[in-house]
């Protein structure tokens, strides 16, 4: 089963669309095919239902954050300084938006051939972060879409019950991100040291108890 | 039945509108409920004793085993796929073992993938047992289906316990093979209790196969299609049940299961007392790859020699490797940065995924069957929450 | 207070001689009934305790309740997240009194290996208080029955009057315990500060333990 096959095929069927083939660095051979947004619903169906695809079996929905990244280079650049040209260094910051990418593995049960690795990525982690959901398609998107909804935010359009899965409807917060800082219930450890330990004195000073120097004698 | 109602219950139903009237009694059956399947709610709008809807509510045990691995090593994430799915703790360990040795590109030796198939499928069995007799005990015999299915677990876990030193929690598999090899006399043990198993599947299909209140609670309870199981995405007995022939030990020929010819049983109406016939069929199957897997269990190592644990570094790239768990297909997804950690770490859990349906599956029908078909999805906590 | 001697003499003669405390503890500690209450891995060990090998029944616990208002102990076996933890509170306290809590593995006493989780209760000591805690991922069976004797141990030494008297016969102390809220971020409050206190436990330069500020609430919790 070749994914350059498979792909020529769905662009054949879907005109339009944007697929690209990341390849997968290890053992697993495991390549995938990146979807854009705005075709993954025609694209799921394509692969549902044309005759030598049949991927029916949709086993498993990840979501993956990947934070954005700031990096600071050395530019020599042009500039007038006090009324003489010089080249001058400056430092420029380039912000790459992170994103959130939501993974499908799509297997046949009627073929029993398998897996194909679908991906789609956020705009961005703040603002756009809404996607298709392939609910509609295969079934069984509905409940890892609503956990990927709940621990990552992603928005999926057209889910027919989004909410929130495995916390309470209270919680504001996006667990799996990486950048979630956890509360700070973490107070009593057997040995503390480092970071819990300073935590862990600094509940104690607040709660009007005795504050102990660390490691000190008794 | 004295439930515990939390305050958001009223925001995760949808406002009954204009189908609203006084004769409909929304409650909530659990999170703490005589059903043992854990701490699972599921919120029931009853129009007397028909269920009108069922919202299930998770996330009772959600305990981020997801963020943990990513600050863990590779092997530090292993003790805690064992209380994934907690009765069957084996074959956690083994779906992830297969996940990184995919990634990794690992081998595993001829001895170590005989010790995992023979683990494996005594995990079945006891997973089997314990399943049948949970439904039983949801559906009123008071505990007697149960206690026979734990007097077979209990000898089980004897083995396990000899083997891993674990009763539960095993934390048997290593990336590239086993932990630890047999001690000695563990083979004549396991042979004498797998060939008692038998007589244990005669006794229970005696007894319960043709019991009229198990005939007249299950058949036709819970009817399950088979288009609605492909596309839910539901795996492992449940799927089989209903006629999708599909079982990953003939599919994805891991390990070494295509030595052994074994049948695969399909039921045909997908309800619950096909379920229940499946997984019995299936005790008798994995009783039978028991005996020719112990009877050919070769010499050799029990980890690939050229495996190092320590400072465990997979190349980055990403895998995803699954097992036919008891439960179903039990997948794990790795992506790999270069570091000791894993930069993700997915749990594709069997339990949540065949619980998409529990609505589909109650509408309808009366409560009581409602625990039925909740006891026939077999699902475990630990699997549905992570 | 009768003489031993005296006590055996009258009961080989077929007299008993017993207090009123005697037979109450005797009673309470001879058929506690405890909640059908179990969370994760740690439930399945306590249903292997009630089956046929390790068998609980024959020390009273017969009849696991699937009420709470009809049963006497809570077995929290498993591990407690913040989700399930007002439930947990609203069923303690729709058990009626005297009542016991027995913390059975390590996700109840600590949180346990999953102490890291943002949705874990770090013990359910924080919101309820607990008589027995017994060590273990999962215990033993046997761990489970060594606790359930010890708390029948501890309920036949209770005194029915005076300063150490039990809870339950005390008209001010509490019987019911403030349900935690589901907040933005966390559960509020985090901890019920009157019946829990953070320790400190430091190892210091000369290898020695210390303790910095005490924990509330329990006097003689011996685990096992």
């Amino acid at each position: 089963m070749n994914l350059e096959a498979i792909k020529s095929e769905l662009e054949a069927s879907v005109p339009g669309c944007r697929l690209e083939l990341v390849a997968n660095p290890s053992p697993s051979g495991q390549h995938s095919l990146r979807i854009d947004a705005a075709h993954a619903v025609a694209l799921a169906l394509c692969l549902r239902d044309a005759p030598g695809l049949r991927f029916d079996f949709c086993s498993n929905v990840t979501g993956i954050d990947w934070p954005g990244k700031q990096t600071t280079e050395k530019v020599k650049a042009r500039k007038l300084v006090a009324g003489v040209e010089q080249d001058v260094e400056e430092l420029r910051t380039a912000v790459t938006p992170g994103s959130l990418e939501v993974v499908y593995h799509l297997y046949s049960v009627e073929k029993k051939h398998g897996p194909i690795v679908l991906r789609m990525s956020t705009q961005d982690r703040d603002a756009n972060v809404h996607l298709p959901s392939l609910t509609p398609v295969w079934r069984s998107a509905e409940l890892q879409e609503r956990e990927i909804f709940d621990l990552f935010g992603v928005v999926f359009d057209g889910h027919p019950d989004l909410r929130r899965l495995l916390l309470w409807d209270e919680f504001q917060d996006h667990p799996m991100r990486r950048d979630y800082v956890e509360p700070d219930d973490f107070e009593y450890e057997p040995t503390a040291h480092d970071e819990v330990l300073r935590r862990a004195n600094q509940h104690i000073s607040e709660a009007g108890g005795k504050l102990q120097s660390e490691g000190g004698g008794r | 039945m004295i439930t515990a109602a939390s305050p958001t219950a009223q925001s995760e139903l949808e406002p009954l509108s204009e189908t609203s009237n006084e004769q409909l009694l929304e409650i909530a059956m659990g999170p703490q409920h005589p059903s043992t399947h854990g701490v699972f709610r599921m919120n029931v709008v009853l129009d007397g004793e028909h269920v009108v809807r069922l919202k299930p509510v998770f996330g009772y045990l959600h305990r981020n085993h997801e963020k943990i691995a990513e600050s863990e090593t590779y092997l530090g994430s292993m003790p805690y796929t064992d209380r994934l799915d907690y009765i069957c703790s084996i074959t956690n360990n083994w779906a992830y073992a297969l996940a990184v040795e995919k990634l990794a590109g690992i081998e595993v030796p001829e001895r170590a993938e005989y010790l995992r198939v023979i683990t494996g499928e005594l995990t079945r069995l006891q997973n089997h047992a314990c399943l049948i007799g949970f439904l039983m005990q949801d559906m009123g015999s008071s505990g007697t289906p149960l206690m026979y299915a734990f007097r077979e677990r209990e000898k089980i876990l004897d083995l396990f316990e000899s083997l891993t030193g674990a009763r539960m929690m095993c934390n048997y598999m290593r990336f590239g093979g086993c932990r630890a090899d047999l001690p000695s006399g563990w083979l004549d043990q396991a042979k004498s209790v797998v060939a008692g198993f038998p007589r244990f599947l005669d006794e229970y299909e005696q007894l319960l196969v043709s019991n009229e209140i198990l005939m007249d609670r299950t058949q036709q309870v819970g009817v399950l299609s088979r288009e609605l199981a492909i596309s839910a995405g539901i795996s492992g007995p449940m799927a089989r049940a209903s006629g999708v022939d599909y079982d990953i030990r003939k599919v994805d020929h891991y390990s070494i299961y295509d030595r052994f010819a074994f049948r695969v049983p399909l039921g045909s109406h997908g309800d619950v007392y096909d379920r229940f016939m499946v997984r019995l069929l299936e005790m008798r199957e994995s009783v039978g790859i028991l005996e020719r897997a112990m009877r050919d269990i070769p010499a050799g190592p029990i980890v690939d020699p050229k495996m190092k644990l320590r400072g465990f570094r997979p190349k980055p790239g990403e895998a995803y490797g699954r097992i036919e768990s008891p439960k179903g297909e039990l997948g794990f997804y790795l992506i790999s940065d270069g570091s000791p950690n894993p930069y993700r770490y997915r749990v594709r859990p069997p339990s949540l995924i065949n619980l998409t349906v529990l609505e589909d599956l109650c509408v309808g029908r009366n409560v009581a069957d409602v625990v039925a078909i909740l006891g026939s999805i077999d699902i475990v906590l630990g699997e549905v929450d992570r | 207070m009768v003489d031993e001697k005296l006590k055996n003499e009258l009961s080989k003669q077929g007299i008993f001689t017993t207090s009123l405390e005697q037979l109450y503890n005797w009673g309470r500690s001879s058929s506690l009934w405890p909640l059908n209450f179990g969370l994760a891995c740690c439930a399945i060990e306590m249903i292997a305790t009630t089956m046929a090998r390790y068998d609980m029944a024959r020390f009273g616990a017969e009849v696991f309740r699937p009420s709470p208002r009809q049963a006497d102990l809570m077995i929290v076996a498993g591990t407690v997240t913040k989700k399930m933890a007002p439930q947990v509170v609203r069923l303690y306290n729709q058990m009626p009194e005297p009542k016991y809590v027995i913390s059975m593995g390590a996700c109840a006493i600590s949180g346990g290996p999953f102490k890291q989780g943002y949705n874990v209760l770090k013990g359910i000591d924080r919101y309820i208080p607990v008589d027995i805690y017994i060590p273990g991922c999962p215990p033993r069976p046997e761990a489970l029955l060594d606790a359930f004797m010890e708390l029948q141990k501890r309920i036949d030494r209770q005194q029915l009057t005076g300063a150490n008297r039990p809870r339950h016969l005390n008209a001010d102390e509490p019987s019911e315990f403030p349900v935690p809220r589901f907040g933005a971020h966390d559960l509020e409050p985090a901890k019920n500060p009157n019946l829990w206190k953070a320790p400190l436990v430091q190892i210091s330069q000369t290898g020695t333990l210390q303790t910095v500020s005490p924990q509330a609430g329990t006097d003689e919790s011996r685990s096992h």
